[in-house]
């Protein structure tokens, strides 16, 4: 493994306003579950500057593979076959490593394998609907699955999901924790949905949005679609130099 | 002394929506084979430096009633106030100690999280801050994480010297953050609004 320099900065403030606010009423959820006084800021201590990381070791070999890693010996999930790929950078635009990167979805028909899902598109007995993997050096991360399909929720009375994957992300740092939807090009359902509305910016919502990507097809067996993240990036502080010069 | 402006945005948060537990909790919710595991329910080992606690954890909506659909991440120092962690620049934690625990809540809403008491961790000025659980929460109906903390009812001194929570502007919300204890275990309540609302943090 490439010997990285720890990073030893704070972060760079979170931008509020590109987030989607907690009061988002057109997200009925949002209405008691949003703090309604200010969040408090305080400058970084080690508390928030450092966070768990994960090797390439935690991973089993299915991780990765959504139409195989929940499938019987020899059968495979049902639905248009993609691969998913992209890279994690920070806010310098810089690849972060060795990042955890979980993702979960509904199958091809909409329905997700929970007990609280009651939606009348069945279940695929061979599709769980959890993936992980871990960032290589240039920050790069891919996973196979099957698109899953649109849903309806229950908002207002005729309120539907479009196709979406949920991405979970660690960074090197607790505050670069981030949670989001992944999004894919083309699909009319996205302008409609009151959760993707709950992002106040155009240009935000675009980011979440991912590409058809002809080039990286696999011919004959799946469509490739890019996705990339970006985490908070740290300061360079003299602080920060200081104590690397220890 | 300059600083960069940040190059790129950061990507857009979106709510982490009611079947959060199939993706990260995938063997609380019933999808059994794909990982051996669910991550983060393990932090200690018999080999774990430190006093054992328990912590327990519920989550208040607005309307009073206690959330059953969330996840909640807790990251904290080892028993010397050493994170394991490769940001870590004072020296090397306890490797058996993992220091971040992931819980779900059973059917009546407690998160459980069997874990050790931290150290203190320096403030950036190099005084030293109480020990505390930083807490990370998500959940349908949270749009962005939260953050917040959990520090020890039992640690009034070190609580009362604390950077953060003696700089906080309205003291009377200080008890929000303080988790009374009973024998090894502490018991957090955290109030998303209303009078008690917890004191959440930007940072
Ligand atoms: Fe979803």
């Amino acid at each position: 493994m490439r010997n990285i320099k720890p990073e030893l900065g704070g972060f760079f403030q979170r931008d509020r306003s590109w987030h989607p606010p907690a009061f988002a009423p057109g997200y009925k959820s949002t209405v008691v579950r949003s703090p309604q006084r200010a969040p408090i800021a305080f400058s970084h201590t080690l508390s928030e500057i450092t966070g768990p990381v994960f090797g390439h070791s935690m991973l089993g070999e299915l991780d990765n593979d959504l139409t195989v890693n929940f499938a019987r010996p020899g059968e495979s999930a049902i639905g248009p076959r993609i691969i998913v790929y992209g890279k994690v950078l920070d806010e310098n635009a810089r690849p972060v490593p060795n990042v955890l990167v979980e993702f979960w979805q509904a199958n091809a028909g909409g329905r997700y394998r929970h007990k609280k899902d009651g939606y009348l598109a069945p279940l695929d007995p061979n599709f769980g609907g959890c993936g992980r993997t871990v960032t290589d050096e240039d920050g790069n991360y891919w996973f196979r699955t099957v698109q899953p399909g649109a849903y309806p929720w229950p908002n207002g009375i005729n309120d539907w999901r479009p196709a979406h994957i949920h991405f979970s992300i660690f960074g090197h740092g607790f505050v670069q924790r981030l949670i989001t939807q992944m999004y894919f090009e083309g699909d009319p359902m996205i302008w409609r949905c009151p959760i993707v509305r709950t992002i106040p910016d155009k240009r935000a919502i675009e980011t979440l949005i991912a590409k058809l990507d002809m080039e990286s097809t696999v011919p004959m067996d799946a469509r490739a679609y890019k996705f990339d993240i970006v985490l908070r990036g740290r300061r360079q502080t003299m602080f920060e130099n200081k104590l690397e010069g220890n | 002394m300059v600083q960069p402006l940040p190059r790129l945005k950061e990507t857009p948060s979106q709510t982490a929506g009611p079947y959060v537990h199939i993706g990260l909790t995938p063997n609380y919710c019933e999808i059994g084979g794909v990982y051996p595991e669910d991550l983060g329910i393990r932090m200690v080992n018999e080999k774990t430096k430190g006093e054992r606690i328990t912590v327990k954890m519920r989550i208040f909506d607005g309307t009073g009633s206690v959330i059953k659909d969330a996840v909640i991440e807790i990251w904290q120092a080892d028993a010397d106030g050493l994170y394991n962690s490769p940001s870590e620049p004072r020296g090397k934690a306890d490797p058996n100690f993992t220091g971040w625990g992931r819980q779900a809540s059973d059917e009546e809403g407690v998160f459980t999280f069997e874990t050790i008491k931290p150290g203190r961790v320096p403030f950036p000025d190099g005084r030293l801050q109480a020990p505390h659980i930083s807490l990370w929460i998500v959940a349908r109906g949270i749009n962005l994480g939260l953050q917040t903390r959990m520090y020890f009812g039992d640690e009034e001194k070190a609580n009362a010297e604390d950077p953060i929570l003696t700089r906080l502007e309205h003291q009377n919300r200080v008890p929000t953050l303080i988790a009374p204890r009973s024998g090894n275990t502490y018991h957090f309540d955290i109030h998303l609004q209303g009078e008690k609302e917890t004191v959440f943090f930007d940072v």
